[in-house]
């Protein structure tokens, strides 16, 4: 290493650091260490005078390294990385030394000591500096397309904002129509909007959006590449209709002999064997539900294929794959409710008139299984008293701990289905609080808290018991009022607990994203970059991040399409700083390196009759697992190699004199 | 060295992802810890080699903390079911030098500040019990 000049700069940070030790003593003592050519502390070093007086200092005293001992690099590794850049030097001949959230903000009851340690840590980066080298960073074209998993409303929204900055997208749908669980909901809180009446527009403009591909009934088995240039494998699922040939018509549908359990009304009502998942349906193409057709289970019937006018119907069909190859991945697979049977004590699943709010909104909806009737689901009656549990699975310790965001607003809007459709009706709201957060939610909360024959209860049911009739009976702690009350209600609503969906666990795999302890994805900073991941090019939308509402989950899924958008339109994504690279000359070979390697960059190749080890730097991502695995030290990684680290485990262990 | 009251020095391994971060946690809000912990920075807890363990001890190190991502929380996917592996593999050589309590891992992520403060009084308490390890004394007087 020749001729090595360092500059260190130590900050006060105002009083954050300061206020706590003396940055002049810290300066003094830099001063005197090996290689350190100028020493100076200054107020705010970030600042433009602070920046200026680094970048004059490179000029005059001929510095090749600077240290700055200052905030976390975290916050500001960035801006003196820039200092750097703008004196032509190479930016990761920087070091940073963070002596304020690591020293004088935790240590401010001994100041001594505190300073003690500025001084180590300052002594430990000046060691290790001498070893730093530059570093170069490649740049790779990123493939201007996008994917967007899950055709929900973040999916669509997203898509659609992608798609209306010129960008290409393929939208992939597990169901054969997008929608997602807003098509399923009667009303939207807390305004009252007609769910359809919002969603379906926007659904048929993403049909008809040139820059859009729908991949319905599809789904996303396997990722490969990186950021920029993804390579994604999407299996279509056989519906045994050739939706080209396919108009829609609905002729199949309606002479179809065979019948199932309809999943868009939760259930409560049946649907044919071939069949559109609802009236809506984008795109209006039907699938065969193999399972309870009778040509499949018995070989019998094929109707569908005699009446249809255009002959698509295709009893063959297998599932097909296709290739897609985007820059950017946005994540809207959205929640899935908790499985509410799960909760013993509330009897759903065994009791017909213990229901999730899902079903409720079904029952209450105008195309659902009462035809908008509220009536419940035991013996077709109207409820005359009817309880709604908030919290049904959700801010408890035995199932979910986390709020559902949605459960106290939709339970409000359930209150007003009620008295609109039974005004005579008696509702009790079993609560633990009411979370009324949102724009305009407190005034909806306040519009139902006085109303007549609406009951909140502070409280969960200890246990459902039904009774002969249908009706349900249980006791619940009032704790408002510290009293018992005994409840005889003719229908129960739970406003359930949420969940990701199951397919969550092996997608999030081939994306590389972690989650967080509920399960949903985790975002890059809870704060500041809620919508993107630690994975390039990968962005969340809507509740796979966390439960959201509505409003939350349009807002998220629009910050996550911009991202993209700035991604993508940046036109270039570059190689990580800290990539792993071989010493060819002490290499053997052996492998070990490639076998741990969690992205598969490293190849044994062979090189003028040697085998040696080969990082690819597209895929590496500069962990350093790799190295630590070497047992010849022939890897090493940039800006962390032995050398660095070792100076600096040594100064930090000798301490200083 | 003398008769004042032994003050432990420890080494600790930081991910960046996870531990580094909430050990910046720990700073913004404030929440204090023993001066002793001096924090080393790797971007995963998968590159610390065991020399860098070991050298920490030969150095003047009397007790070393690795930290990382808690398990299926890893930034580089399974960067931290290796370091687990070879920290266990380390503590077998380590327990054969009776060195074995005075190496940790523990996992930290990046919401923990509370939880790494408390991590690292624990160690600090635990290192002093055990007094000062003087690895250095006898390497360099050989």
């Amino acid at each position: 290493m020749s001729d090595v000049r360092i500059g260190v700069y130590v900050c006060h940070c105002g009083k954050n650091i300061g206020g706590v030790i003396d940055p002049a003593k810290v300066t003094e003592f830099a001063g005197k260490l090996p290689n350190v050519v100028v020493a100076r502390d200054y107020m705010y070093m970030c600042s433009s005078p602070g920046q200026s007086l680094i970048e004059e200092d490179i000029k005059r005293y001929g510095l090749n390294r600077v240290i700055v001992a200052a905030c976390s690099p975290r916050m500001h590794e960035p801006t003196f990385q820039g200092v750097l850049k703008r004196t032509g030097l190479n930016p990761w001949l920087l070091q940073m030394v963070n002596i304020r959230e690591h020293v004088t903000w935790v240590h401010d009851d001994v100041p001594q000591r505190a300073e003690e340690k500025a001084k180590e840590l300052v002594a430990a980066a000046v060691a290790r500096a001498a070893h730093l080298h530059e570093i170069t960073t490649e740049k790779f074209p990123v493939v201007s397309s996008a994917l967007v998993i899950g055709g929900g409303i973040a999916g669509i929204r997203a898509s659609l904002d992608l798609a209306n900055a010129g960008i290409k997208v393929y939208l992939v749908e597990k169901k054969q129509s997008i929608g997602g669980k807003m098509a399923q909901l009667d009303k939207t809180f807390p305004t009252l909007d007609c769910s359809q009446c919002i969603l379906t527009p926007l659904m048929v403009e993403v049909s008809r959006h040139p820059n859009i591909s729908i991949y319905a009934y599809s789904e996303v088995v396997d990722v490969s590449g990186s950021a920029g240039d993804f390579k994604v494998k999407v299996k279509l699922k056989p519906t045994y209709v050739d939706w080209d040939k396919c108009t829609g018509c609905g002729t199949c549908v309606e002479k179809c002999p065979g019948r199932a359990p309809k999943e868009f009304d939760e259930g409560l009502s049946n649907r044919k064997a071939i069949y559109f998942e609802f009236a809506q349906a984008v795109p209006r193409r039907p699938v065969i539900d193999a399972e309870h057709c009778l040509w499949f289970t018995r070989g019998i019937c094929r109707v569908c294929e005699k009446v249809c006018p255009v002959g698509a119907i295709d009893y063959s069909q297998k599932e097909r794959y296709v290739e897609l190859n985007v820059g950017a991945i946005v994540v809207a697979i959205g929640y899935e409710l908790y499985d509410l049977s799960k909760i013993r004590e509330y009897g759903y699943g065994k009791f017909k008139n213990v229901v999730s709010g899902l079903q409720f909104e079904r029952i209450s909806s105008a195309d659902g299984p009462t035809k908008g009737r509220i009536l419940r689901p035991s013996d077709g009656k109207e409820p005359k008293t009817i309880g709604i549990v908030l919290c049904a699975g959700s801010r408890d310790e035995k199932h979910k701990k986390y709020c559902c965001r949605y459960g106290c607003a939709a339970a409000l809007k359930h209150v007003y289905y009620i008295k609109h459709s039974i005004p005579d009706a008696k509702v009790l709201i079993l609560y633990t609080d009411i979370r009324a957060f949102g724009k305009g939610y407190e005034e909806f909360y306040q519009r139902f808290r006085g109303e007549e024959d609406v009951f909140f209860i502070r409280g969960r049911p200890a246990e459902i018991f039904e009774n002969k009739d249908g009706s349900l009976i249980f006791d619940v702690y009032d704790s408002n009022t510290g009293q018992l009350v005994n409840v005889k209600a003719d229908l129960v609503v739970l406003e359930g607990a949420v969940e990701p969906p199951k397919e969550w666990e092996s997608l999030r795999r081939l994306l590389k994203v972690s989650c967080d302890p509920g399960g949903f994805a985790l975002e890059l900073h809870p704060k500041l970059r809620p919508f993107e991941t630690t994975s390039d090019g990968v962005f969340l939308a809507g509740a796979i991040q966390g439960p959201k509402d509505i409003p939350d989950t349009v807002a998220h899924a629009a910050a996550a399409a911009a991202a993209a958008i700035g991604f993508l339109s940046k036109g270039y994504v570059e190689s990580v700083p800290y990539l792993a690279f071989v010493n060819e000359d002490i290499c053997s070979g052996c492998g070990l390196c490639a076998s741990v390697c969690p992205y598969d960059a490293i190849t044994i190749e062979e090189k003028e009759g040697k085998r040696v080890a080969k990082v690819n730097v597209i895929n590496c991502k500069g962990c350093g697992t790799c190295v630590a695995t070497c047992p010849s030290g022939a890897m090493q990684q940039n800006y962390f190699t032995d050398t660095q680290l070792l100076s600096e485990v040594v100064s930090l262990a000798g301490g200083v004199k | 060295m003398g008769e004042e009251e032994f003050e432990p020095r420890i080494v600790v391994f930081a991910c960046n992802w996870c531990s580094y971060a909430g050990i910046d946690l720990a700073g913004t809000s404030r929440i204090r810890y023993p001066y002793n912990v001096k924090i080393i920075k790797t971007m995963c807890s998968g590159r610390v080699h065991p020399e860098m363990v070991l050298k920490a001890l030969e150095g003047g190190a009397d007790g070393v903390l690795i930290t990382g991502c808690h398990p299926a929380d890893c930034h580089y996917i399974s960067g931290n079911y290796k370091t687990m592996r070879r920290y266990l593999l380390l503590k077998k050589v380590l327990r054969e030098l009776g060195l074995s309590e005075r190496v940790k891992l523990e996992w930290i992520s990046a919401s923990e500040g509370d939880r790494w403060a408390r991590v690292a009084s624990e160690f600090v308490e635990h290192i002093r019990k055990l007094g000062p390890l003087r690895l250095k004394e006898v390497v360099e007087s050989e």
